[in-house]
């Protein structure tokens, strides 16, 4: 079925790809009237935002995995993860149009000007307050992943035997020694957690769409618009006019297909080494 | 245990394959449309009311952007097809030499384009012109109290603030007038930026969908967007008089809509196909476009041709009816003539 897919969208991304060579990957020019197609901004975009996006979920997660199978007492221990499911079920357009409404004036109002104040020195946080654009988009994608990794990390600690947790406390361990022994012992897992929520992150379409930005280009702040992969797809192909235009479209998700399957090597590379030296 | 399971099995499979049969005897009388987005409210009520009036009427509406109507109307697998910007030559001689016929364009309403915008503590509503509106789209007038924006507003204070732009990132109709506007008023935007469904806007950030660029515009102070018309009266927003070829301010109403449409009526071509924005003539609000219904002339089908002769015409005629109140504006008396013309052509075997 994969190989199925990536096989169409090379075939009919044919004419994008003589037209522009590897210099589609590397061009920065996205404009559709005179036909010029470069597709580094979008994945500049994907990869920054879902990269940002883990970094902001990951601890999170693994805070309220941990407390929610080592801490918690077990009355608030399922309507807590109840509670965390159902941000899974949330569809992604629901977490766009709050992005929009709610999100991107809270971030602009108060957010983002405390960080410029603060931390204005670095490039990130330099430049016109939008409210949208690239952190925005990387909160969101966090509050979207994070439920998921919470929930595989949750389960993976559930699944270290209670054996484990009396031998360390009979050796003396406080509380918070045993869970870094069970935290070591369930990394693994938690990687595996982290790929699963990035490779949501990656292609997710809409609710980035509403937030980012939507500019095809690449600054260092974080404040600018960005645009993704997925978002261009999503919202240049139904009108796309040119036969180039929609096979450089193709591109694109073909591209988005090769950079899952790289993140999602090197994810695995990384849970092998993990694993092997434990 | 397996045995429920299997006899679940099989009265799922049993109940699809009555659904089946049940879909697909009527499917011959049903008339499947798809195409543009900016008129599907108006489509819906329309094919909602001729259905009350002629039983045998099935029409189905698929509203998935103009690019889409024309591409699916090309190949052949919608009996109609709806688009904001008439079809390019080019398109037309794909489209007839593909299914060796040729395609009608039918005008149904008129849409147009207003440029909504959110400055806190202004006394009236901005005038502008196409000078500016080219110059705050391209990045050359940067801020609100730009002498050329000024000068145009007597009496309006206006704060020095960052002109924040924002424009529709997807692909649309909507996009396409608004450039076409600009296009045949600037030649500086036509050379730089072009007319097309989308285009590389130099300055400002994207919003997907008439929604998503609302969205912008009511969270940023000091932004500037444009959005249809009916989304504007929906949703109440603050949008700007534009000045026209006769030089005078118009406030874009239903109105102002189809007075540009009558001014142009002259230089209808005989195709139908016709740009209005920048029309001539006093009153007409300038950046406004015919939203179109694509059919051939030659049907295949004899029952389904009959059914969407007589729905256009019904539409021209007791349909237009509806158009101000769902926030359209209709056809002035010479295009709707013209167009039953067109429709009149319509040959069902």
């Amino acid at each position: 079925m994969v190989i199925l897919i990536a096989l169409e969208m090379y075939k009919d991304s044919a004419e994008s790809r003589e037209m522009f060579g590897f210099g589609f990957i590397f061009s920065s020019e996205w404009n559709p009237v005179t036909e010029q197609f470069g597709a580094l901004p979008f994945i500049f975009g994907t990869v920054v935002s879902s990269l940002l996006a883990l970094l902001l979920s990951l601890p999170v997660s693994i805070g309220v995995a941990v407390f929610l199978s080592e801490i918690a007492p077990s009355s608030i221990r399922s309507p807590f993860s109840f509670l965390i499911e159902i941000l899974a079920a949330i569809p992604s357009i629901i977490y766009g149009f709050w992005g929009i409404f709610v999100f991107a004036p809270f971030m602009r109002n108060t957010v983002q000007p405390f960080l410029q104040s603060y931390f204005g020195f670095l490039p990130f946080f330099q430049g016109v307050i939008y409210g949208t654009g690239l952190l925005t988009a990387s909160i969101i994608l966090a509050i979207m992943i994070t439920p998921i990794i919470t929930a595989v990390t949750r389960d993976v600690l559930k699944a270290i035997p209670v054996s484990q947790r009396e031998a360390a406390y009979a050796l003396g361990a406080t509380k918070w020694e045993a869970i870094k022994m069970a935290l070591l012992n369930a990394k693994s897992g938690i990687l595996g957690g982290a790929v699963l929520g990035l490779g949501r992150a990656i292609g997710e379409t809409m609710a980035v769409t509403m937030v980012i930005g939507n500019k095809a280009q690449i600054k260092a702040s974080l404040f600018e618009p960005a645009y993704s992969m997925a978002s261009v797809i999503a919202n240049e192909f139904a009108e796309a006019s040119g036969s180039l235009h929609i096979s450089a479209l193709i591109e694109v998700g073909l591209i988005l297909f090769g950079v899952t399957f790289v993140i999602n090597s090197l994810a695995r590379l990384l849970i092998y080494s993990v694993t092997r030296n434990a | 245990m397996n045995k429920i399971v299997l006899l679940i099995f099989c009265l799922v499979l049993f109940a699809s394959c009555g659904k089946n049969e049940k879909t697909e005897a009527p499917k011959t009388s049903q008339l499947n449309g798809a195409g543009a987005t900016f008129p599907y409210p108006l489509y819906s009520k329309w094919f909602n009311e001729y259905a009350k009036i002629n039983k045998d009427a099935k029409i189905n509406y698929q509203s998935i952007g103009s690019g889409g109507g024309i591409k699916q109307i090309t190949e052949g697998t919608v009996d109609f097809g709806a688009t904001d910007s008439p079809m390019s030559d080019e398109e037309i001689k794909k489209a007839n030499e593909k299914n060796n016929n040729s395609i009608i364009h039918i005008p149904t309403v008129i849409g147009s384009v207003v440029l909504t915008y959110n400055v806190p503590g202004l006394a009236k509503e901005l005038n502008l012109t196409a000078e500016t509106i080219s110059g705050i789209f391209m990045g050359t007038i940067k801020k609100w109290n730009d002498p050329l924006i000024a000068k145009e507003n007597p009496g309006v204070s206006l704060p020095d603030k960052d002109i924040i732009v924002c424009y529709r990132t997807d692909g649309s109709g909507t996009t396409y007038v608004f450039t076409d506007f600009l296009g045949k008023v600037s030649p500086d935007w036509k050379s730089k930026v072009g007319v097309a469904k989308d285009v590389k806007f130099p300055v400002g950030q994207g919003g997907k969908g008439n929604e998503g660029v609302t969205g912008l515009v009511k969270q940023l102070e000091y932004s500037i967007g444009y959005v249809e018309l009916v989304y504007a009266l929906q949703n109440k927003l603050q949008y700007a008089l534009v000045k026209n070829s006769e030089g005078e301010f118009v406030k874009p109403s239903l109105d102002a809509l189809t007075k540009a449409a009558e001014q142009s009526v002259a230089e209808m071509p005989d195709d139908l196909r016709l740009s209005i924005t920048n029309a001539g003539g006093k009153g007409s609000y300038p950046i406004s476009s015919y939203t179109y219904l694509l059919v051939y002339e030659k049907q295949k089908d004899a029952f389904k041709g009959k059914v969407l002769k007589e729905f256009l015409t019904w539409a021209l005629s007791s349909g237009e009816s509806y158009a101000s109140e769902l926030g359209y504006a209709p056809l002035p008396k010479a295009v709707i003539e013209k167009a039953m013309l067109k429709v009149n052509k319509i040959v069902v075997p």
